[in-house]
């Protein structure tokens, strides 16, 4: 998949590297700001407040 | 009779090729989905248990550094400076708004150098990334009553690891706009979420009628987990207004935090 994915990706090989780094960023961004969060949230595992 | 049987032979040869490079397809996609499945998972708990705490760490640090600064005190060793004022005209300050600071916490226990801010409301906003955030309907510091706040146990800077070590007698200094309240650590103990009566003006005492300065804090309990709350309970001692410098047990840990670094 990933394989096939790398190959649609426009461009000669360095660029195509540079691509899946910068998509592999995004990805990583959207995790940590976004589901990360969204997920802690949801499990309650650090509530430290009462009530 | 036998070109036409090999044709088949063929076809069906061909079809079976097909059909189990299809299979291989499908089995590698759903094994490079679980890869990454497991990929983000061990990304969730290296962002939970190390990055929340370096994130909330850096923002905390910040904001002491910012509210000591904007509240220069003496730094004096003589103790006739620091004497405690009279305890009688304890100055209680007015809530701020809804995620603004209310002063700093110091609690030598934790650690020399340990200093967190206080900030207004508990919600995860607060919690999470600010500091310490006390309870909305609690008192105010040096107030009689009870004033509480919330901390993480574990992440999220990990602001109460250490409230387990807390020994009676202990010392935690909170200091606002208004001076140096100092609070002496008098029990702990581990209740279910949702006692909420622990942040009553008598925690635990619906309806009574406080005569004492209390200083509440909530944390997750066990460490890792968030089963429980364990509830710390300080009793007001003193208080002293900035100009008197700061009491000498955290005095070291001021002149560090004013310094202009």
């Amino acid at each position: 998949m990933y394989a096939w994915l790398f190959r649609q990706l426009p461009g000669p090989l360095w660029l195509r590297i540079l691509l899946s780094a910068a998509i592999l960023a995004g990805v990583l961004l959207v995790l940590v700001d976004v589901v990360f969060p969204w997920l802690a949230d949801l499990a309650h595992l650090t509530d430290s407040t009462v009530g | 009779m036998s070109k036409v049987l090999n044709r088949r032979t063929e076809v069906a040869q061909e079809n079976h090729r097909t059909r189990r490079r299809r299979s291989l397809m499908t089995v590698q996609v759903v094994g490079e989905l679980l890869i990454t499945l497991g990929v983000v998972a061990i990304l969730f708990v290296a962002w939970q248990l190390w990055w929340t705490n370096v994130e909330a760490d850096a923002v905390q640090g910040g904001a002491v550094k910012q509210f000591v600064q904007e509240h220069q005190v003496p730094i004096t060793n003589d103790p006739a400076a620091a004497a405690p004022a009279d305890p009688a005209a304890v100055p209680v300050g007015t809530a701020p708004a809804h995620g603004e600071a209310i002063g700093v916490v110091y609690v030598p226990r934790f650690g020399a150098t340990y200093s967190r801010p206080i900030i207004e409301g508990t919600s995860s906003d607060v919690i999470d990334t600010l500091g310490l955030g006390r309870y909305k309907d609690t008192s105010m510091p040096g107030a009689v009553g009870n004033f509480a706040m919330a901390g993480h146990r574990q992440t999220h800077g990990a602001v109460l690891d250490n409230i387990h070590t807390l020994v009676p007698g202990d010392k935690i200094y909170v200091q606002t706009a208004d001076g140096f309240y100092t609070y002496v650590f008098r029990n702990q103990e581990i209740v279910l979420p949702d006692r909420t009566d622990v942040l009553l003006p008598v925690p635990t005492q619906p309806g009574a009628v406080p005569d004492q300065r209390l200083l509440t804090m909530t944390s997750c309990n066990p460490r890792f987990g968030s089963e429980e709350r364990i509830i710390a309970y300080s009793v007001f001692d003193s208080w002293q207004p900035l100009s008197a410098g700061p009491p000498a047990a955290i005095a070291k840990q001021l002149a560090a935090l004013q310094g202009k670094g």
